[in-house]
């Protein structure tokens, strides 16, 4: 009845009606009533304001892309009930580099920084992902050591996400605290990533036949460090959080999804496992030292964002107990597979050996090339399934290297989760979903 | 009758034996079984290895394509399939001719909700047409583009570039101007054989 008056009451009202709403609901009852003292007013307002002639629309809404809670460029149009969502339609691509395109015109070494790019907060995860598809088409095993450094880094990369993944919701949500505690151990994390390999971020650290270089003195008694202390920062996060009442009201039943739903929708990681799929590539498929060793997968039970925040909490802590048992791990040995037509040799054999020389210049710039044929080799990484889909036609180059992010799935079942939530929900469930757009968009 | 010895190369050949003729071919390349499989069959096969006890694939974890020009059917239409339940994975495969009128290949977004936005963005990139398909739009791309970007006979600079036009205050769209020219270094070894 208010949209049938304020319709009635000429577009200034309605201008103003947006402005400012009080003001604009005593000027439709003036109008009104100066309407009312002439007939030929009256016939024209009983026009105006039956039902018949007017149809209530749906509400349109752009949500993003420069909206903060839109998690880089995701422009959504929602479609709104009120303040309900009845449709959620996200427009993709904003981001969109072409990344597939371009590894097909590098070599295989080449591309895989183009890796560190797409899931810009977990970045040796996709890494990994590239190296392990390289390696089966290569058919060579990595020696034990790379292995090690490897799943340890991994699982700090899994920290890094998961807790810049609790500390954004957070602050999506209208937590900021969490934030502050986090990103200070992001940033540590993030420094050792800068000691191993010099970037912060876009590390190109695990790579095709082992790790770039071997760890620096010191850095496993940091690491270890990091693992003792960090349990107890995320126990202030939990304090926080877990038992708040604001942040449960937010998260508890918003975003269900089904075990059979989230299947079908191809979802992977923690979005799947929260509708209780015990599913882990770690456990189910292992690569590297997995197998090895020990830590639980946390299930969820409801499938709820509640849920979700609670099993990124404890894969964060089981991260710190695998990194711990790598740390234990570690023996001495080479960190790269002893191949010079994949690997690099030392700087010091390339001053002394004609060889060496030879194998270095052929490996930078001819590259290598693996046998025709094709993979699809997919990893956990801390967002979901990760898979890479390389196809090698024999020549230096990939013939083509499909990416299958996991937040694309995810994406894609947003108008699923969101449907008959209201619009605030929406950004919880985008923050549960843990969406990058380097990785969606590529 | 080949020889089956990995698990893999069993449930292939179980499945040939079961769909005799709506498989093409099967293979196990790397120790993933791949079941190539004519575009109007695809429907049906991807919902038998769906519901079929033996395989429960019950998730489309990506749908690709390879573009191979020199072929007369160029595309090669790939997806992969996940069982969780039996841990096992499944690509099932396709070629298709990317021409005028070509009927394509049926949507599978009918049995797997995530085959939407896949199939949208294969179409997307090459043009590959979904049959069927609820809403097959542009994903990746610009609004208002032009053209499939990973067939191989797309240049990798494109055909146009963006710039913001102050004078007209929004950004133009204008054909590609490159001050130095696309170089393509050829590094492989000219006394390999490929």
């Amino acid at each position: 009845m208010a949209a049938v008056l304020l319709r009635s009451a000429g577009p200034a009202a309605r201008r103003l009606a947006r402005a400012q709403p009080h003001v604009a609901r005593g000027m439709v009852s003036e109008t009104l009533a100066l309407m009312k003292k002439s007939k030929k007013a009256a016939s024209m307002q009983r026009e105006l304001v039956s039902d018949e002639d007017f149809e209530i629309k749906n509400f349109t809404l752009n949500f993003g892309p420069q909206h903060p809670a839109a998690h880089g460029v995701l422009r959504q149009v929602l479609e709104l009930n009120g303040e309900t969502v009845i449709r959620a339609d996200p427009h993709i691509g904003l981001l969109h580099r072409g990344t597939e395109k371009l590894i097909e015109y590098k070599n295989y070494q080449q591309a895989l920084p183009y890796m560190d790019r797409l899931d810009y907060v977990s970045m040796m995860a996709s890494e990994h992902g590239y190296s392990l598809a390289v390696e089966k088409l290569l058919n060579i095993d990595v020696p034990r050591r790379a292995s090690v450094i490897r799943v340890m880094f991994l699982e700090i990369t899994r920290i890094l996400n998961h807790i810049g993944n609790v500390c954004w919701q957070g602050l999506d949500v209208g937590a900021t605290t969490p934030f502050f505690i986090g990103f200070e151990e992001r940033e540590k994390l993030m420094e050792f990533y800068e000691r191993v390999s010099g970037a912060r971020m876009h590390a190109a650290y695990i790579r095709p036949g082992g790790v770039t270089a071997d760890l620096p003195l010191g850095l496993c008694e940091d690491i270890y460090t990091f693992c003792e202390q960090f349990p107890g920062r995320l126990d202030e996060i939990e304090e926080l959080l877990t038992g708040n009442r604001i942040w449960k009201q937010r998260l508890v039943d918003v975003g269900v999804i089904s075990a059979a739903d989230a299947l079908d929708w191809g979802f992977s990681g923690v979005m799947l496992r929260g509708s209780g799929v015990a599913w882990d590539l770690r456990r189910a498929q292992p690569y590297e030292i997995y197998p090895e060793l020990e830590f639980d997968v946390p299930v969820g039970t409801k499938g709820d964002c509640y849920d979700r925040y609670l099993m990124r909490l404890e894969e964060m802590r089981q991260s710190v107990h695998i990194i711990v048992q790598c740390l234990n791990k570690l023996e001495p040995g080479p960190v790269r597979v002893d191949d010079k037509k994949v690997t690099p040799p030392a700087r010091e054999e390339m001053k002394e050996d004609m060889e060496s020389l030879i194998h270095h210049f052929k490996l930078f710039t001819e590259g290598y090339s693996p046998a025709p044929g094709e993979t699809y080799t997919a990893v956990e990484a801390p967002k979901g399934e990760f898979g890479i889909y390389m196809v090698s036609d024999g020549t230096n180059r990939p013939y083509r290297c499909h990416i299958r992010p996991p937040g694309f799935a995810h994406l894609a079942g947003l108008e699923k989760m969101s449907k008959g939530h209201m619009l605030a929900d929406v950004v919880t469930i985008i923050g549960t979903l843990d969406v990058v757009f380097g990785e969606i968009d590529r | 009758m080949s020889l089956a010895f990995t698990t893999a190369q069993k449930t292939l050949q179980s499945i040939k034996s079961m769909l005799p003729r709506l498989v093409t071919s099967g293979v196990v390349v790397a120790g993933e079984p791949t079941l190539y499989v004519e575009p109007a069959n695809v429907l049906t096969v991807c919902d038998f290895l769906k519901n079929h006890t033996g395989t429960r694939c019950k998730a489309l974890m990506d749908v690709t394509a390879i573009d191979v020009p020199t072929r007369e059917k160029r595309f090669e239409v790939a997806y992969q399939l996940l069982s969780v339940e039996h841990n096992s994975r499944m690509r099932v495969k396709t070629l298709v001719g990317g021409h005028e009128g070509d009927s394509g290949v049926p949507s599978l977004a009918g049995i797997f909700s995530s085959a939407n936005w896949l199939e949208r963005e294969v179409w997307d990139m090459y043009g590959i047409y979904f049959e069927g398909h609820p809403d097959l739009r542009r994903i990746l791309t610009d609004y208002g583009f032009q053209g499939h970007p990973l067939r191989k006979d797309f240049p990798l600079s494109g055909f146009v570039e963006c710039r913001y036009d102050p004078s007209k205050k929004r950004v133009v769209t204008e054909p590609l101007e490159l001050t130095q020219e696309f170089r393509q270094f050829e590094f492989l070894s000219p006394w390999k054989e490929k």
